[in-house]
């Protein structure tokens, strides 16, 4: 008789039943269902607005399958495309731009396979439809701003502390002053070792020649490198920010590389206004506050920010814009206030100082300028009403402060309320403007045809291939290939739950590589069975051949499937979003395939022959 | 079943020796003919209702000063493709050329819409190249490892052959290579040595327990036994590659051939290539003289 210990049965039945339990929200069909959330971020979707949003859905007499009430949004769902469009339309005519309105496609998992981390496979965007923009962040630009912001304040400050230089240049990431004296050059030195305004993170370097000391100041590689770092973060956030405002349902705003940002916008068609809200500078600008009796004609009223404050008054001329500011960050005062420190770069400073000059105990004004686009109903040629896009600037003022000397590239902003609001204004000050200049290196835009397109011959594809090699191995090996096919359907089942639950994504090539995967599982099974049948021939006994064969075809299984997979995990280092996908699904589909057709098939063959009295075995 | 193979290796050879010459040969000549991915530009994908006249579509692209482009029909005449090389940069050409073609007439329903910079281009270019080498180079030293350093030589020498073949025809024949055929190329590589270990495991085997005859015929009757399994393996993964080449769409048309191909050239390759290194580097039973363990650790395994 065969050994086949019991608690295998049990390992493979658990393993199984865990991979049909995350594999069936796949089984639940998402549902049509829009997404509503309040333009204003800092606003979280409440009970009144699910209120309003159902007492104008009951007016287009459709009916909302389900409402929901889920982080910070309000999800509403229909049983039919058709009413999640009437309902949009019917939402976005009633509320305009009090309210971005999205529609998605909502699981309907049952909350108790939820609650346990099941959910349905995400699919790529090849498949669900949407746009894929990489955008790069120019950092080098970035660098180059703060090397001369850099230059810049030491050169005031050698002025102030009466330190001779001859010359002060600027070469790469390197800031290099010559000066006449060794005492210039030892009381430099002191400052930048002293001064807190250095930053951490820099190299010294002394150059003596024929009496001239050169000093060159240089950013350590450690220093470059979270420079770079922060204008890409900084970046970050302010896509994010813009992304939000498209009322995509599920976007993806992520690093990729040192320098690069993918953004994945699942169900967006149109790309030009995506484009353009992406792309777009939010700005700042200075200004001093309006004497009251200035002319009408050289100041202008502008509302804050934050409506409580009301209205003022500011001067036309705008001293400096936002991307004079290179860096922002909230401290403490000497009373333990919080503050917002601000550093702006040579040419800001200088234009500060001269606006500051003789100015002192005015206010001075932050404004916050963005791009924005306004929804209106207009009537059409057709006489339909239909909801129409512009776009304006919309300027406010973010803080308002008094000037209590005068100003150059480094001053702080006091009185700003709480440590939080500080920070939100620092933030709104560095992120206002983008860190760093970015430009679109890729973009991938799919149809939602053609994404509906691609899932249903990648499916059909995967239904066809599975069933040729089922009825192959059927044909061909009989009651072992029957082992083989209950094996390779496990198979397919396992790959689904394990993608569900890692949360993986599926794509085109992915499904391609489900393909593959089914081709090439049998394998191993082939392996086996002619092994079993050479023993066979060789003389050994049924159940004898059937253990050496498993057995002797494992050694050469195994060593087949790490090559294959060596280069499955290549392919996803080197490989983008869809190939990631074929890789993904490859990795997964060798590991599932040589648990189910060694593990699985053995425990089969076991329960039809284990133990019985075999005479005669056809392989 | 008994076939001599090792009669027809002379022959193999040659035909062999004569595609991967004329593979480089193409490679260098006529290069490969990049697909968007690795040549950079912008593509759009347009479906219209009924089929249009490309040459019309040509002409008011001309008329609006677009250089060097290609319109063809994809998959259907319904579907035509746009393709615009080298423009720098520039990522709303895509955008721009569909809102001409639709305030000219040519109104249809946008599919898709590509655009990849010169310089990402470049990038998967040399990626890929990279990537290509590392996987060979790590499967050589894990086959060295796992095997002997001729059966690894064996086992590179026939990816190499498959790859190089590969990349020859899809140059001849100018068919789109792109990063999905790469996937397929990366695939072979995967599924050629499968096919390469499972042949090089049974000559060794055969060498440890067959003392009596020479090495021809070992390899010989090494490449008898496993056959069938070459075949059935092969024929099961032709079946869905032809299914998934037929009926998985435009999208995977390349990735399937490519795959098709390689599963063909990979399967002669593991009968041919990977046995002649051997017998030209004088495999031995000396080689073999490492005992059978690897047998005894697992015999509990399944």
């Amino acid at each position: 008789m065969n050994k086949f210990p019991t608690w295998r049965y049990f390992v493979i039945i658990a393993v199984l039943m865990l991979g049909i339990l995350y594999a069936l929200p796949n089984l639940y069909p998402a549902q049509p269902a829009i997404q509503v959330a309040y333009t204003d971020s800092s606003k979280s979707a409440d009970q009144s607005l699910l209120n309003t949003i159902r007492e104008e859905i009951a007016k287009q007499d459709i009916k909302i399958s389900e409402i929901n009430l889920k982080n910070n949004n309000i999800v509403a769902q229909f049983s039919s495309v058709e009413d999640q469009l009437v309902a949009k339309t019917a939402l976005q005519k009633a509320l305009l731009d009090k309210v971005i309105v999205a529609l998605k496609l909502e699981p309907t998992t049952p909350e108790w396979l939820a609650s346990i981390g099941g959910r349905p496979l995400k699919l790529g965007l090849d498949l669900s439809g949407g746009v894929h923009f990489l955008l790069e962040v120019d950092v080098e630009t970035a660098l180059g701003d703060k090397v001369d912001g850099l230059l810049n304040s030491y050169r005031k400050k050698f002025r102030a502390e009466n330190i001779n230089y001859i010359s002060s240049s600027i070469s790469g990431e390197q800031v290099t002053f010559k000066f006449k004296s060794n005492e210039d050059y030892e009381k430099a030195l002191d400052i930048f070792l002293t001064d807190t305004l250095t930053p951490t993170g820099f190299q010294f370097d002394l150059v003596e020649q024929s009496n001239i000391s050169t000093l060159k100041v240089s950013y350590s590689d450690t220093a470059i490198k979270e420079l770079r770092d922060y204008a890409v973060k900084q970046n970050l956030m302010t896509l994010r920010n813009r992304v939000n405002e498209l009322g995509v349902s599920e976007p993806v705003v992520q690093r990729q590389g040192a320098n690069r940002i993918v953004v994945e916008l699942p169900g967006v068609q149109d790309t030009a206004a995506a484009k353009k809200i992406i792309g777009k500078t939010a700005n700042l600008e200075f200004r001093l506050e309006a004497k009251s009796n200035a002319s009408r004609l050289r100041k202008t009223e502008f509302e804050y920010k934050d409506e409580r404050y009301g209205t003022a008054f500011l001067e036309n001329d705008v001293i400096v814009t936002g991307d004079r500011v290179t860096n922002a960050n909230t401290g403490f005062d000497e009373s333990g206030f919080a503050q917002v420190n601000i550093t702006l770069d040579m040419q800001g400073g200088r234009a500060m100082q001269r606006a500051t000059n003789g100015n002192v105990g005015r206010r001075l004004g932050v404004l916050f300028v963005e791009q924005k686009s306004k929804s209106t109903l207009v009537i059409d040629e057709f006489g339909n009403e239909v909801i129409e896009q512009t776009s304006y600037i919309e300027k406010n003022i973010i803080n308002l402060a008094t000037v209590q000397a005068v100003l150059g590239t480094n001053f702080r902003i006091t009185g700003v309320g709480s440590p939080q609001e500080a920070s939100e204004l620092a933030l709104l000050l560095r992120a206002g403007a983008l860190a760093a200049p970015m430009k679109f290196v890729e973009e991938r835009t799919v149809g939602p045809s053609l994404g509906k397109e691609n899932i249903e011959l990648g499916m059909r594809s995967v239904m066809i291939g599975f069933l040729m090699v089922i009825l192959f191995m059927g044909f061909y090996y009989r009651l072992f290939g029957l082992a083989a096919n209950v094996a390779l359907a496990s198979n397919l089942v396992l790959i689904t739950g394990i993608m569900s639950l890692l949360g993986a994504t599926l794509t085109l090539p992915g499904i391609a590589g489900i393909v593959l995967t089914v081709g090439m599982a049998v394998d191993a099974n082939v392996l086996i069975f002619s092994r079993i049948r050479e023993e066979l021939k060789g003389g050994k006994n049924p159940h004898q051949a059937i253990q050496d064969g498993f057995s002797r075809a494992f050694i050469t299984i195994f060593d087949a499937n790490v090559t294959t997979l060596i280069a499955a995990l290549i392919l996803y280092a080197i490989g983008t979003g869809p190939i990631k996908g074929f890789a993904v699904t490859l990795s997964i589909g060798i590991i599932t395939s040589m648990f189910t057709a060694i593990m699985g098939t053995r425990a089969i063959v076991q329960l039809i022959y284990g133990s019985r009295n075999i005479k005669e075995l056809r392989v | 079943m008994n076939i001599n193979f090792m009669r027809f290796r002379k022959i193999a050879i040659t035909i062999s020796l004569i595609l991967f010459v004329g593979s480089i040969g193409s490679i260098f000549m006529k290069g490969l003919s990049l697909g968007l991915d690795f040549s950079g530009g912008t593509l759009v994908e347009i479906q219209y209702e009924d089929s249009v006249d490309l040459s019309e579509i040509r002409a008011v692209l001309s008329e609006n000063g677009y250089e060097d482009f290609q319109v063809v029909n994809f998959g259907s005449s319904l579907d035509v493709l746009i393709k615009i090389a080298d423009q720098p940069g520039n990522s709303s050409l895509g955008d721009q050329i569909f809102a001409l073609l639709s305030s000219n007439n040519f109104e249809g329903e946008l599919k898709r819409i590509e655009f990849v910079g010169p310089q990402i281009g470049s990038e998967l270019r040399d990626q890929g190249g990279l990537g290509m080498l590392v996987a060979l180079g790590m499967i050589l030293l894990y086959v060295a490892f796992r095997f002997q350093y001729k059966f690894a030589l064996g086992a590179v020498a026939a990816l190499g052959h498959d790859v190089v073949i590969i990349l020859g025809l899809f140059s001849i024949f100018a068919w789109d290579f792109d990063l999905s055929v790469l996937a397929a190329l990366l695939a072979v590589i995967g599924y050629s040595l499968n096919d390469s270990i499972v042949v090089s495991d049974r000559i060794r085997e055969n060498f440890r327990s067959e003392r009596a005859l020479g090495s021809e015929d070992l390899i010989n009757l090494s490449l008898n036994q496993t056959l069938s399994r070459t075949v059935i393996t092969s024929l099961t993964t032709l079946l869905v590659l032809f299914a998934l080449f037929f009926f998985g769409g435009d999208a995977v048309r390349g990735f399937s051939l490519g795959l098709i191909i390689g599963v063909l050239i990979g399967t002669y390759s593991s009968l041919y290539i990977v046995t002649t290194i051997l017998i030209s580097l004088n495999l031995s039973q000396e080689d073999m003289a490492v005992p059978d363990v690897e047998g005894a650790e697992f015999d509990d395994m399944p």
